[in-house]
């Protein structure tokens, strides 16, 4: 069936809700406006305010309300609007739902789920458009995943929402309207593999998110060129799926990471770093990186398209890289 | 009744003493915070709750954990960071958790209980179950956006929280007069529209007398703010020289000493005698001896284990 990114995670809450009385959606104006971005539209209707609760404007009280009600048995996804505005709510996710259980020596799980929405693309600004997954990746007791598909918009909710442990999901904001074919059975999939979207044996592309479709973009352009490009779909952020990133890069030995974050202390420096510490031998060329500008994101379309990863710098990381080898 | 909330004082002030000589000792480490001087307030509110209600505790929070029930010796094996200690020791002093007495935890962010017990009560609400969620925190929280956020949530949601505020008068080393434009703590939570109250926090039977009021209310379905106007007689912690308080600032609020006057007042309707009140002295001496036993015939966990229980589910492999 022909479907959105938005309402492949409609359907996802709306069957979470059907088949499990504790859960419920909590956030900012997911029930009477429908959501920031339609998610949750007509929801309200169907399940009532109980179960799709309007929040006010206070992430870290409802944040950490939905971690109190994960303690206390609910199933909570909490929609938080931005992942920008996830920094008020940082000390519960940080200092609370990361760590109780290991705190309280596995007595209390925190089964929450929240979801936000991250990336630049739509011109909002330095505020509304930065991509902090990688912060939230760096801290032990979360998982983050990153639905960049359709099956795994549809299909993640419901296995983060089993899952006993605090599962943050990023659904970059220029997705929403993503339109494509999804199976009327689509149901849930796992949150701890990497997936390759493009097998290739010359270069990996290692990304996630909205990022995934701009390298797929750049290994059709660059096939057309006779480079067989293989495109590995991290789809989780934490815990890492390494063996997946060193299969890959084990059959190809050249590799570009691209990363809406910035380069700086960024999840692309940390996988970097992986395959340097266990892949160095296997290497025929140096680690290369594509991220975003070291700049708050600016509001100008040519501005903002010119600080985040595009097709055309992926498949120059890519063609640098093949250009070495044929040059040596 | 009287000789109960007594011997329930005795056993937290007793516990605390003997944590700081094994803290001068070496053998208890990190921070720790002592509760000598608030006994009243843990004992005479969480004497009025149920085992089935729930408790958010701060990182002063020894008393709480003995008012609720938490064996000494678990606690004191968690002072030690032993594994047989309440928390398998991973938490020590601030980090106090128990599932079977639904303590869920000494939180050591000033203020970030306060919204896990708005959602322990969200949960009740939503899965049907008619429970209070007791939560503690200073005066020192009310400064902290998180306090005004979660009592917003639980007015607006109606909510069945306790919100206990222990208002010791300092923050660490700040006046409360130093860190509030306004120290009137009634006055904002009626600014949430819920109904507050405030009682002496040295007396433990009117700390009771008002937390059951107060408890009853919450458990008809609304939140209630209690302030109990109390005085910590230790330092903040161990790293405390106490510059910021006068010592005969300290000197009277002792002479309200919590212990000291239900004693006197047990004494004085002659509710006891003094061979009593021996033989609670020398059962909680027993006690504490007993758990301090405990704690140093504890374990350490493996350090193979190190990295257990940071998830319940372990990632299956590619």
């Amino acid at each position: 069936m022909k479907t959105t990114y938005r309402d492949a995670i409609r359907a996802a809450i709306r069957e979470a809700l059907q088949k499990d009385p504790r859960v419920f959606l909590m956030g900012e104006d997911v029930g009477r406006y429908g959501g920031a971005y339609a998610v949750s539209k007509g929801l309200l209707d169907e399940f009532g305010p109980e179960r799709i609760r309007d929040a006010p404007l206070s992430e870290s009280a409802f944040v950490g309300a939905g971690i109190g009600a994960a303690l206390g048995g609910a199933r909570p996804i909490v929609e938080v609007m931005t992942v920008n505005f996830a920094l008020l709510a940082l000390d519960q996710i940080v200092n609370n739902a990361a760590t109780i259980r290991h705190m309280s020596g596995g007595q209390f799980n925190v089964p929450l789920v929240i979801r936000m929405a991250t990336g630049a693309g739509r011109q909002l600004a330095a505020q509304h458009a930065h991509s902090f997954e990688g912060w939230f990746a760096h801290v032990p007791g979360l998982r983050i995943v990153t639905p960049a598909t359709l099956e795994d918009a549809r299909g993640m909710l419901a296995t983060a929402l089993d899952d006993p442990d605090p599962v943050l999901i990023f659904e970059h904001q220029t997705l929403y309207n993503m339109e494509g074919e999804l199976a009327e059975d689509a149901g849930p999939v796992d949150i701890d593999r990497a997936a390759v979207r493009r097998a290739g044996t010359d270069v990996s592309v290692i990304t996630y998110g909205a990022t995934l479709h701009k390298a797929l973009q750049a290994a059709d352009e660059l096939a057309r060129e006779g480079i067989k490009v293989e495109v590995l779909d991290l789809r989780t952020l934490r815990p890492l799926d390494t063996a997946a990133i060193e299969a890959s890069v084990r059959k190809t030995r050249r590799v570009v990471i691209v990363d809406e974050g910035w380069r700086s202390g960024s999840l692309s420096a940390e996988i970097a770093a992986r395959i340097a510490e266990s892949l160095f031998y296997e290497l025929d060329g140096p680690v290369r990186r594509v991220c975003s500008a070291e700049v708050p994101i600016p509001y100008p379309k040519h501005l903002e398209d010119a600080a985040v990863p595009q097709a055309p710098a992926i498949a120059a990381a890519v063609r640098s890289l093949i250009g070495a080898a044929v040059a040596r | 009744m009287s000789a109960a909330l007594l011997r329930g004082m005795l056993r937290i002030r007793r516990f605390e003493e003997k944590c700081a000589e094994l803290y001068s000792a070496g053998r208890i480490r990190g921070f720790l915070h002592l509760y000598i001087g608030e006994e009243a307030v843990a004992v005479g509110a969480i004497g009025t709750l149920t085992p089935d209600d729930a408790i958010v505790a701060t990182y002063r929070e020894h008393g709480h954990a003995l008012a609720r029930g938490i064996p000494s010796s678990a606690l004191m094996a968690e002072m030690f960071g032993k594994q047989e200690g309440c928390s398998h020791g991973r938490g020590g002093s601030m980090h106090v958790f128990d599932a079977a007495a639904k303590f869920y935890g000494g939180n050591a962010i000033v203020g970030g209980g306060l919204p896990l017990a708005v959602g322990l009560a969200l949960a009740d609400r939503l899965l049907g179950r008619a429970r209070v969620t007791a939560c503690f925190f200073g005066d020192g929280a009310v400064a902290e956006g998180e306090f005004h956020e979660s009592m917003n949530l639980a007015a607006l949601w109606k909510l069945p929280v306790l919100f206990v505020c222990e208002n010791n008068l300092y923050a660490m080393g700040t006046h409360i007069t130093r860190a509030l434009a306004n120290t009137d703590l009634l006055a904002k939570a009626r600014a949430y529209g819920m109904t507050a109250d405030s009682c002496d926090g040295m007396d433990v039977l009117a700390v009771r007398d008002a937390a059951r009021r107060a408890a009853e209310a919450v458990r008809r379905g609304e939140p209630r703010f209690l302030e109990c106007r109390t005085y910590r007689f230790r330092a903040h912690s161990m790293f405390d020289a106490e510059l910021y308080r006068p010592k005969t600032e300290v000197e009277e609020w002792k002479k309200r000493d919590p212990i000291a006057a239900l004693t006197a007042q047990l004494k004085a309707n002659g509710d006891v005698t003094d061979a009593a009140l021996a033989a609670i002295e020398a059962d909680v001496t027993q006690e504490i001896g007993d758990a301090v036993a405990f704690a140093e015939r504890g374990t350490w966990e493996p350090v193979e284990h190190l990295v257990r229980d940071v998830y319940a589910r372990e990632a299956q492999a590619s």
